[in-house]
């Protein structure tokens, strides 16, 4: 016998299912699942509170998490707009009344925050335990995720600032959330049951359609819009995103010098693959601060330090805090000794981005 | 043409493009065609005095004169173990649209469709669009799990599943955010930037229906899947069962020919045809069966879209139909007048395009264009169309129809009922002009 029917008898007693499995069809193939694995992965939250944890967390310690955690990215008050776009602001005691946000369609925000939108509690949990923060994806508890919540509620002004959130009092707490009648599932873009047929929206009747007029459909044209100068510029140059043969060539535009050295592939180019591949780009930007410096600053602190290289190495691969901000940088311990090295030494020739 | 805008002046270094239209006609009577050719015979004579001045002679010295690849020995084979493209191409990769996002692993990087024929995309070109980073994950460490309404809850290893009956199927993937940045107005100029986020592979594996069926899934109660990845962001969308029982969602682990590239989920990955990116969870580890839609972040805070009423429409996942001409396109420049193959794309996620229309006066007329073979259901359709360009300004557009019966709309008739805020599912008519010039920028006619 195999190891793995091994394994799989093994597995089959120890979840004692005695569930008729439907496997014969294929037999050999997928087995069991346990209940422990299930449990480990099955970490959804549904708008029906089902699969919430139980747990509890209140909006002081939340603070302390969040500082820790997650300003860094979002802001002290989650209202960030450097790492992505604010989670909070935008809504008003009045929308907690109606379950509207006004600021949709008065256009008093410039932005769309996070509470603006999110109808449901249900998802900033599911979402925070799964995915948050950015880098550390699943390393928080479910009390963590509770007081995370709990202050970003506070700071959305749906809860008071001495509230704790519990699995009990989250049903209350979706009761005031700012957009939570702000969603419709009437439209025809639902693939599968109408919402009469127990599915969502009208059966996939589209609310626009085209005309199919063949000649003299209309006396003029109307040009709307076009591109404005600076789109174009900002999109490098054109000439090179194009083939240099064929019916047409790419028009020149742009900054030509750093659009044309974007194909070049010199060793400054692989340095720029190996700082994106192993994440580095997620919290330093080429020539802005995101979570940590920007590389430019880094460049323009330590260009006078004959030790620099030696220094920043060791910083690369064991990581620290204190030189920038409280904000610690982590050990990079998946970084090869050849790899910091030639980070370190990139970013002190100039950290170009080609 | 009436309301013919101003176009700003710009800085372009291009020695033709020094002159604006009115120039090149006044100074060239030939118009572009001749002061084009001027300006390629200056740039070659620069290179190449002698080679051009017996050109004017005796011929081409591209033929004249045998080049280095018919007088030497060329590279043995398996110079490249993996083929890459010539060198020459290397203009068409892709890219990202500068200050679309903030940070590069919650970003897209788009197609370069203005480059590409017929219907399937290179892998090595499909379109990116993470939320959290990409990784390469290791096959034997990977499991797919299926739970919730089933009689038995079930893993699998890719041992498993690769020893499954696998079907391969050609679809169209286009992420629900594609010709998002243009709902208010032109903002990009190119068909890359603008229409980029699509791809169409062919793309192999197991129904997922086969899958239910052994693990015994309640579809009386269980309308409803959730599908959840096994990167950093899990991503978690909801999918309708009878899309599922119609045996076309796919769990799949190959894409044209080969694995799955790591960028667009290997070693597993969901097909949902003819239904937004989001939904195809890359990197694939759960399948939950339930009776009720989940609301995860990325249908619920994103992939929902503003209506003017300020309301927001839920669960929009079916990509309506939609084409677009990739040559002529934005950015480009027509080399002459005369002959020139108007090429494009045309798909719908509720089936077969039917028709394509051209037209190259905005809309006032159009006529019909040929549909190249294959035309598949939920997948590209390539459409061609004969065009003489008489070296006068024109608008160019195409109009497609799918088997529903559902005609592509402009964008006057979609804004009308849709507004200018809601992000995603813009499938308007797209509008080329092109100048005297020949240059051809990206405008929108309502
Ligand atoms: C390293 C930067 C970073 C850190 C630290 C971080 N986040 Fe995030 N967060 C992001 C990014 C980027 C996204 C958007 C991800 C995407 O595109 O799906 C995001 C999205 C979110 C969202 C969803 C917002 C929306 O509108 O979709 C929430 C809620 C959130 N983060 C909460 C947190 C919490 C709570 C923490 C701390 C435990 C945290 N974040 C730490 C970068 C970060
Ligand atoms: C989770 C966010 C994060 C990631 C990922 C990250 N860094 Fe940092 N990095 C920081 C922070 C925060 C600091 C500032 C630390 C301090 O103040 O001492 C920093 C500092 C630095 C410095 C300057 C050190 C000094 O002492 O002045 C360099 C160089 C650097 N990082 C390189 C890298 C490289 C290379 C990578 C990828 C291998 C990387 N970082 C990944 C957050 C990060």
């Amino acid at each position: 016998m195999s190891r793995f029917y091994k394994t799989l008898m093994t597995i089959l007693l120890v979840s004692g299912a005695s569930a008729a499995f439907a496997f014969d069809r294929y037999p050999g193939l997928g087995r069991l699942a346990t209940p422990a694995e299930v449990t480990a992965w099955d970490i959804d939250v549904r708008p029906d509170f089902t699969g919430l944890p139980q747990g509890s967390g209140n909006v002081d310690d939340g603070m302390v998490l969040w500082e820790a955690k997650c300003a860094s990215c979002h802001g002290i008050f989650g209202e960030s707009n450097e790492v992505f776009t604010p989670l909070v602001g935008g809504t008003r005691a009045s929308d907690i009344e109606s379950g509207h946000v006004a600021a949709l369609i008065d256009n008093s925000f410039p932005q769309r925050s996070t509470f603006m939108k999110v109808a449901t509690v249900s998802t900033l949990f599911d979402y925070i335990k799964r995915a948050m923060p950015w880098t550390e994806p699943k390393s928080l508890s479910d009390d963590d995720v509770y007081a995370l919540l709990a202050y970003l509620l506070n700071l959305a002004e749906v809860v008071p600032a001495d509230f704790v959130l519990t699995h009990e009092n989250i049903a209350d707490v979706q009761a005031r959330m700012p957009n939570r009648n702000g969603m419709t599932t009437d439209h025809g873009m639902w693939p599968g049951a109408s919402a009469a047929n127990g599915g969502i929206g009208n059966g996939g009747k589209p609310d626009v359609n085209g005309d199919a007029c063949m000649s003299n459909c209309k006396t003029e044209v109307l040009v709307a819009s076009a591109l404005p100068d600076y789109a174009q510029d900002a999109h490098g140059n054109l000439a090179e995103q194009n083939r240099p043969v064929g019916p047409v060539r790419g028009v020149s535009s742009g900054d030509q010098a750093e659009a044309g050295a974007s194909v070049d592939h010199s060793g400054a180019t692989a340095v720029v693959a190996l700082v994106n591949a192993k994440g580095c780009m997620a919290c330093h930007g080429l020539a802005n601060k995101i979570v940590g410096p920007g590389y430019n600053e880094v460049l323009a602190k330590y260009k006078d330090r004959a030790d620099a290289e030696a220094y920043l190495i060791g910083k690369v691969t064991s990581g620290g805090q204190g030189v920038w901000g409280a904000v610690p940088m982590p050990p990079q311990g998946h970084l090869s000794d050849d790899e910091a090295r030639r980070i370190v030494q990139w970013v002190l020739s100039g950290a170009q981005a080609q | 043409m009436a309301n013919d805008y101003a176009r700003p002046g710009r800085v372009r270094p291009a020695p033709e493009n020094f002159l604006s239209d009115e120039d090149i006609a006044a100074i060239n009577k030939g118009g572009r065609r001749d002061f084009l050719r001027s300006a390629f015979i200056a740039a070659s004579a620069a290179l190449a005095a002698p080679a051009v001045a017996r050109a004017q002679s005796a011929g081409d010295p591209a033929i004249l004169e045998l080049p280095p690849w018919s007088t030497s020995l060329g590279l043995p084979v398996a110079a490249n173990p993996y083929g890459m493209p010539s060198k020459f191409e290397r203009g068409l990769v892709r890219r990202e649209s500068p200050g679309l996002t903030r940070v590069g692993g919650s970003s897209v990087a788009f197609t370069p469709l203005q480059g590409l024929f017929g219907i399937i995309t290179p892998s090595g070109l499909h379109f990116e669009r993470h939320h959290q980073g990409w990784h390469d994950i290791d096959p034997a460490r990977h499991r797919l799990m299926i739970n919730g309404l089933v009689k038995s809850e079930a893993v699998y290893t890719m041992d498993d599943l690769m020893r499954l009956p696998a079907v391969s199927r050609i679809h169209f993937i286009e992420c629900g955010a594609n010709t998002g940045m243009e709902w208010g107005n032109v903002a990009v100029p190119t068909v890359q930037y603008s229409h980029g986020m699509l791809s169409c592979s062919e793309f192999t594996g197991v129904p997922l229906k086969l899958i239910l069926d052994m693990c015994g899934a309640d579809y009386k109660k269980g309308r409803f899947i959730l599908a959840e990845g096994a990167d950093g962001s899990s991503m978690t969308r909801t999918i309708p069962m009878e899309m599922v029982e119609s045996g076309e969602v796919l769990v799949a682990y190959g894409m044209n020919g080969e694995m799955l590239r790591p960028e667009n989920g290997y070693p597993l990955r969901l097909v949902v045809p003819g239904v937004q990116g989001v939904s195809w969870v890359k990197w694939l580890r759960r399948i939950e069966v339930g009776d009720q839609p989940w609301a995860s972040k990325d249908e619920a805070v994103h992939y929902i879209d503003l209506m003017p009423d300020g309301q927001h429409r839920q669960y929009t996942s079916t990509q309506e139909v939609k084409s677009v001409i990739t040559s002529p396109s934005g950015g480009q420049i027509l080399l002459d007048r005369g002959f020139h193959n108007i090429s494009g794309m045309a798909w719908s996620g509720r089936g077969k395009i039917t028709r394509v229309d051209v037209s190259t006066d905005g809309g006032i007329n159009w006529r019909e264009a040929r549909l190249e073979t294959p035309v598949l259901s939920k997948a590209v359709t390539r459409f061609n169309l004969d065009w003489v360009w008489d070296g006068k300004a024109a608008i160019l557009q195409s109009r497609a129809t799918d088997d529903s019966g559902h005609i592509q709309a402009s964008y006057g008739q979609l804004r009308a009922v849709r507004g200018t805020k809601s992000i995603y599912h813009n499938n308007a008519i797209q509008s080329w002009k092109v100048t005297e010039s020949g240059e051809v920028s990206n405008v929108q006619v309502l």
